[in-house]
């Protein structure tokens, strides 16, 4: 005696936000069934946990007739099929391309490649992730890699188009294609410590301001790229280094600006040349492409490292560069 | 050449890649009608072609436009191979046929692969240009509009109610044609497709042609059916309601007056009956007949179901002959309406004034044994088996002393040969002024009732030839009329019914084992058991009602099922307490050996449950109805409908002049002898059917009593469950699995459906089928509403109150004899009766000077001569009228209201189709039907596993449904289809092959809303619909 068939369709297609949420979490339906009930929904609706398994089975079966339209977020809108509401579909949308800041730490600045989809399981069992989770959120990023590797105009602007997202998690998709595609170093030991959001920050300021994109503001420019000409250019910095004059403005000009704002200050004044030296090194090495990878291993051992100092500092530091490298 | 049908291929979009090596689809299309057929380019790589082709014309008979569909073919052009197919669109072009219906059909229309399911879709444009045809003998009926609303449609008036109108038409199934040996599934689906489609429009197109001949230009109520009889051929068969309708002009002043526009109350927008309110005449009494009231299922008219082996012609009816009538006037009524081949009406909602008096159900069935059929434009025997029953139907309304019946509906249920044929109905006492000449309609006026929300209880039969034992008492509102002790009905809730408290859904489920056998020893077995089954479906409907304390049930609808090896039954119907009618006893258990002492207190024990469970139910519902007659308070009673004058005639109340009969007397409680193992089982059934959950209500019906806020939130959903049963099990077992099956099926339901509480779940519609040996599917179809708590409160109370005091002051205004006649009466209802006794008082002396009825008799009597008199000149139909009608008059302010939730979707590219079950959509006016939508799908897979199993499939196949369904009534032009029924759901698989099958019929009316709040807001300025249309496709 078993329920062979069971199947609810409503003209508006009925979601629950929870059992998505564990859906996409990759739990099995019976795994999902018990955190339900875990969760106190019988007590709440004197429900059975017979009517508990056919509703998530049912709800599932929904998720996975939806995932291939989740694949392309604009087909949601207008496909027939599901007639969902725009806020649910938003919902849908923005909760499917969700990541988990500690998966996507593992992956950042690898190549979205067979081969790292493979070591998925290695990943999923440091992080608790399900593999299940762990392959929807891999798939995500190279899925949104692929279709904007090629696109012209704006990344961040690319992505929203493409997959609908919202503002935040476009930018963050930016970051790690960004990061993906000049394949940057954030896995060794040294950069632990570094969260997802520190590096999203980073790719967005590179992105902003050392791409393509960025310099000329051309549409068919474009903001996966790093601008090679800027980096052939940043070899000139060793200017700064070597020229007395200038080494003496440079300094000037730092210290007038982060006087009084960092406890560090004397420290940094008294080092000044070391500092500039290692960060104009690290530009300087920057048209190599094996480099580029390296970009924040080595700012970390050539500058933060030996002078602790905080990340606030080397934007300012950034930003003078940049400024004098305008003038 | 009375038609030229248009048709322009403009785009495509989504479609499957077809091509392997380049990922891209080299498309093109096919437009076939008839036997022509055009082709647009092929449109290479691209899955998103723009076809952007020219019109292609077909210059056709109207007869053909109305039979064939438009079939359109999307191919993949293959150099070096024959085309693939994609898939196919059929478009029925009916709605373009009439001219009130739509214009156009433009839109995306998915591309549908009877194996791949939906493929993309198409961008369309279809037009028609008819032209006049003045051929009398034409075989065409375009113009006549079909509706499946079994109401008179909302922004439509009822001239005329023709009556009754059927037609059935036979085919061989291609399935089981030889040639389906060689062809692909998918060549054998689309065949049986095309054919279905190709039937259907014949079908439709025949009985437009008998409507015509009545005299009338349209069919409400319409239902279609398919018997898939297998190896003997495929009939498709339909009944309906010929109607004369009037359009209600979307002037000012008339949809000022209009109940679904202006009304005072939300209530009556959302009712499904806001009929256009033709004033002038109120119902008058009608009486409720019960049905059984204890054992004997009689006033339930169960038919004994006649045993007929096709081709062995007819046996014995088995109805009775109504026992001696008293009144002759019965029987003159009954001779007058026999003019009619049958006085039966599809409808369950009547315009206010028609529905008179109620009998109760009737109901007959019959098996047949299935051969082929020889000659398919000669449908002769299945015509002759449905003449059988209806005639059976017919003698059972005249034994309740009806002349109609009211809320018919017929049905098959299949296996193998054998065939068991189903009708059932309210016997009923129709008013003449719906089929009558306008003058005469004038004069009947006086004669007409009031009916203050409980004539139509009243019993129509004469009390000392009761055909049945019922317990007959003075009607609660009235007092003075008898009514039954309870009413059974197979139609919606009138709307002006005085009802106590609120309803709710109420099913007897039953299983029966049964030996297998073949042939004509299968059909006696059969035949020998169904009336057992229907007796105690009864049963347990009659105890299920009185647990609940209520005492009638509206929209009962029985289904009966065959398998090789078991019988379902499944009886569904909306339980409400009628202020009219007496309160139920309780249920008294009776132990048979009162000798145990044990057994005494496990008798008690179960008392007590019961009696707990019945105050409990008591209070769920708040049946707490007035227990003193001039109790004001208590009922929280519809609020007056109509304010213009209601009439009472003297003949009727004539007829109760009778003596204070008492000796009937209120039965205390209905006793149940527990005597065995099956008692004590009927008693656990009856206390375990678990109580729907806080914030929710259910009810078959089309609107549940005491509810009346709806928010605009509605949620329209199909189930399906199939259950394997284990062998060999005994008839309580399978009983306890089959309603558990049923039980479980609500418990999600109302657990899916948690986030719109509070809500109702309205029109669930149960269907029982046993696709194979051991294997039971459930499948429902209903739509969840959310109403407002705090406006429920607020009407139930206060503007009760206000209103009730209103309407005894304009009483008191309008009325001279108020007063004494009141004090007479002393009527419970306060709302009504007075009101309506007054306006009797009014006009008396109007009546007096025109006509003198001293009884029932001669009004009917003149009224039938009157009747046949007309009858004469047309064959079937009945007189034609165009009956005077004053204007509602006009309704209270209106109320304006905040609609809770109004969510608007902008910004979605697809346009939001609503889907109902129900007439109406709430918080929305329907200001254009569209057409018929009727449309028949075949899926099949051959990878079952891969599609997600059984359920995967399903579920994708019902999404796809809905999304057609939806895309059409888009194109169409319309933003929701109301009365929408999934009207076959047939499964079949074999997981050993991995394959399976399934078919789906739909079908709706297309219609165009818009929002209430929109409408106030232009009313003024916009009698464009297109406008309207605009904001009704965005907002939801």
């Amino acid at each position: 005696m078993s329920v062979e068939l069971d199947v609810f369709v409503g003209n508006t297609t009925i979601m629950d936000k929870e059992v998505y949420q564990l859906w996409l979490n990759g739990y099995t339906v019976n795994d999902a069934v018990k955190v339900r009930i875990e969760g106190g929904v019988m007590e709440e609706c004197e429900a059975s946990a017979e009517v508990l398994l056919s509703d998530t089975m049912d709800q599932y079966r929904t998720f996975q007739m939806c995932e291939r339209l989740l694949h392309h977020p604009a087909k949601l809108a207008n496909q027939l099929l599901f007639q969902i509401p725009p806020d649910r579909q938003a919902m849908l949308i923005e909760r499917y391309y969700a990541f988990d800041d500690s998966f996507v730490r593992e992956v950042l600045g690898k190549k979205l490649s067979k081969g790292t989809k493979k070591d998925l399981d290695d990943v999923s069992t440091k992080t608790g992730i399900t593999l299940k989770s762990c392959r929807r959120q891999f798939d995500n990023f190279k899925r949104v890699f692929k279709v904007v590797e090629e696109l012209k105009g704006p990344l961040v602007e690319n992505i929203r188009q493409h997959f609908l997202l919202p503002d935040q998690l476009a930018r963050d998709y930016a970051a790690i294609v960004f990061f993906a595609n000049n394949r940057f170093e954030t896995g060794k030991k040294k950069l632990h410590y570094l969260t997802f959001q520190d590096f999203a920050f980073c790719a967005g300021q590179l992105i902003n301001n050392w791409t393509l994109g960025a310099v000329d503001n051309i549409m068919e420019d474009m903001d996966v790229d790093l601008d090679k000409e800027f980096l052939q250019e940043l070899k000139d910095l060793k200017i700064l280094i070597t020229d007395k004059d200038l080494l003496d403005q440079h300094k000037s000009l730092v210290c007038t600006a982060l006087r009084g704002k960092t406890n560090v200050f004397n420290e940094m004044e008294a080092n000044f040349k070391n500092l500039s030296r290692g960060l104009v090194n690290i530009a300087a090495k920057l048209i190599n492409a094996k480099d580029v990878r390296d970009f924040f291993i080595d700012l970390v051992e050539k500058f933060i490292e030996p002078f602790s100092l905080c990340l606030l500092y080397m934007g300012v530091i950034k930003s003078c560069i940049l400024r004098m490298y305008h003038d | 050449m009375p038609g030229k049908l248009k048709a322009k291929i403009v785009a495509g979009r989504h479609l499957p890649v077809m091509d392997r090596a380049s990922d891209l689809t080299d498309a093109f299309v096919e437009v076939k009608f008839g036997n022509t057929t055009f082709k647009t380019d092929v449109y290479p790589k691209s899955l998103n072609p723009q076809w952007n082709s020219e019109w292609f014309k077909f210059e056709v008979d109207d007869e053909d436009l109305q039979d064939e569909p438009l079939q359109i073919t999307v191919l993949d052009h293959d150099t070096y191979s024959a085309n693939d197919a994609i898939g196919k669109v059929y478009i029925d072009i009916d709605p373009l046929l009439c001219s009130e219906a739509a214009t156009v059909i433009s839109g995306w229309l998915p591309i549908y692969d009877t194996i791949h399911g939906i493929r993309g879709e198409i961008n369309v444009l279809v037009k028609v240009d008819l032209f006049n045809d003045l051929n009398r003998f034409r075989q065409s009926s375009c113009g006549v509009k079909f509706f499946c609303t079994t109401s008179i449609p909302r922004c439509y008036r009822a001239i005329m109610v023709h009556g009754f109108v059927e037609e059935l038409v036979v085919n061989e199934d291609p399935e089981y044609q030889w040639i389906d040996r060689i062809r692909t599934p998918r060549a054998s689906n689309e065949a049986r497709q095309r054919l279905i489609f190709l039937m259907s429009g014949e079908l439709q197109r025949k009985i437009g042609l008998k409507v015509l001949e009545m005299g009338g230009n349209a069919v409400v109520g319409y239902l279609q059916c398919f018997d898939l009889e297998g190896e003997s051929g495929l009939v498709v068969r339909a009944i309906g309601t010929a109607c004369t309708l009037e359009k209600i002009s979307s002037t000012l002043p008339a949809t000022a007056t209009h109940p679904s526009n202006s009304s005072p109350s939300k209530d009556m927008k959302d009712s499904p009956q806001a009929a256009p309110s033709t004033l002038g005449c109120r119902s008058t009494h009608s009486s409720p007949v019960h049905s059984a009231s204890s054992r004997l299922s009689q006033g339930f008219s169960v038919s004994v179901p006649t045993l007929l082996f096709a081709g062995m012609g007819s046996g014995g009816s088995a109805g009775k002959e109504g026992g001696p009538l008293k009144a002759l006037l019965r029987q003159q009524t009954q001779s007058a309406l026999e003019q009619r081949e049958y006085p039966f009406f599809t409808l369950a909602a009547f315009p206010p004034g028609f529905l008179l008096h109620v009998g109760g159900v009737v109901s007959a069935r019959s098996v047949k044994l299935l051969d082929r059929i020889h000659n398919p434009d000669e449908p002769e025997t299945r015509d002759a088996w449905w003449e059988e029953i209806r005639q059976e139907i017919k003698s059972h309304a005249k034994a309740l002393g009806c002349h109609a019946v009211v809320g018919y509906s017929e049905s098959t249920s299949i296996c193998e040969e054998v065939c068991i044929l189903s009708a059932s109905g309210t016997a009923a006492i129709l008013s003449s002024r719906f089929m009558q000449d306008g003058p005469l309609d004038t004069e009947h006026r006086f004669e007409e009732v009031v009916s203050p929300g409980c004539g139509f209880c009243h019993i129509p039969y004469d009390e000392l030839n009761i055909p049945f034992p019922a317990q007959l008492t003075y009607c609660y509102c009235c007092r003075r009329y008898k009514v039954p002790d309870v009413l059974f009905t197979t139609i919606d809730l009138p709307t002006e019914a005085n009802v106590t408290g609120k309803g709710c859904l109420i099913q007897a489920r039953l299983c029966r084992t049964k030996k297998k056998a073949q042939g004509e020893g299968n059909a006696t077995v059969i035949s020998n058991l169904l009336p057992f089954l229907e007796y105690e479906l009864h049963t347990q409907l009659m105890n299920k009602l009185k647990l609940r304390g209520m005492n009638a049930l509206f929209g009962l609808r029985i289904q009966i099922s065959v398998g090789e090896t078991m019988l379902l039954g499944l009886a569904s119907a909306t339980g409400v307490y009628l202020t009219a009618l007496p309160s139920p006893g309780g249920i008294q258990i009776a132990g048979k050996t009162p000798s145990d002492i044990t057994y005494e207190q496990h008798i008690s024990n179960m008392q007590k449950k019961i009696n707990d469970t019945i105050a409990k139910n008591k209070e769920l519902y708040e049946i707490n109805p007035p227990e003193v007659v001039e109790e004001i308070i208590g009922s929280p009673i519809p609020e007056p409908r109509q304010r213009s004058r209601l009439f009472r005639s003297q003949s009727e109340s004539s007829d109760e002049v009778s003596e204070l009969d008492l000796s009937h007397g209120k039965k205390d409680a209905f006793v149940l002898e527990i005597d065995d193992t099956d008692a004590v089982e009927d008693i656990h059934a009856l206390l375990t059917d678990s109580p729907t959950p806080a914030g929710f209500y259910s009810c078959n019906t089309e609107i549940m009593p005491g509810i009346q806020n709806w928010t605009s939130a509605i949620q329209m959903f199909t189930s399906v469950r199939v259950f394997r049963l284990n062998a060999n099990l005994t008839n309580q077992g399978l009983n306890k699995i089959f309603s558990d099956l049923c039980e479980n099926l609500l418990k999600s339901l109302y657990f899916k459906l948690r986030s719109m509480v509070p809500c109702c779940l309205c029109h669930l519609n149960f269907t029982v089928a046993i696709p194979e040996d051991e294997l039971i599917q459930v499948a429902v179809t209903a739509v969840a509403m959310s109403f407002d708590k705090e406006q429920l409160l607020e009407n139930g109370k206060q503007s009760g109150e206000k209103t009730l005091i209103k309407a005894i002051t304009e009483n008191d205004e309008q009325l001279q004899f108020n007063l004494e006649l009141n004090a007479e009466t002393s009527a419970p209802n306060p709302l009504s009766s007075p009101k309506g006794l007054s306006e009797v008082g009014s006009h008396l002396s109007a009546r007096a000077s025109s006509v003198d009825y001293s009884s029932f008799a001669d009004r009917c009597s003149s009224w039938i001569e009157q009747l046949k008199l007309k009858a004469h000149t047309i064959r079937r139909g009945s007189v034609k009228t165009t009956s005077s009608m004053e204007k509602a008059s006009p309704l209270p302010e209106g109320r304006s209201r905040s609609l809770r939730s109004n969510r608007s979707y902008s910004g979605s590219s697809v346009a939001v189709v609503k889907m109902t079950p129900l007439s109406f959509i709430p918080g929305a006016k329907i200001i254009k039907y569209l057409g018929i939508i009727n449309m028949f799908f075949i899926r099949e897979t051959t990878s079952l596993r891969e599609e997600g199993g059984v359920s995967g499939f399903l579920h994708t196949f019902i999404a796809e449904v809905f999304a057609m369904v939806r895309a059409h009534v888009a194109a169409l032009g319309g933003n929701a289809v109301v009365s929408y029924s999934m009207k076959e759901c047939v499964f079949m698989e074999n997981p050993n092959k991995n394959q399976a099958q399934c078919l789906i019929n739909v079908s709706g009316d297309a219609v165009m809303f818009v929002r209430e709040s929109e409408l106030e807001s232009t009313s003024v300025q916009t009698q464009s619909a297109t406008t309207h249309t605009s904001n009704g496709a965005e907002g939801t």
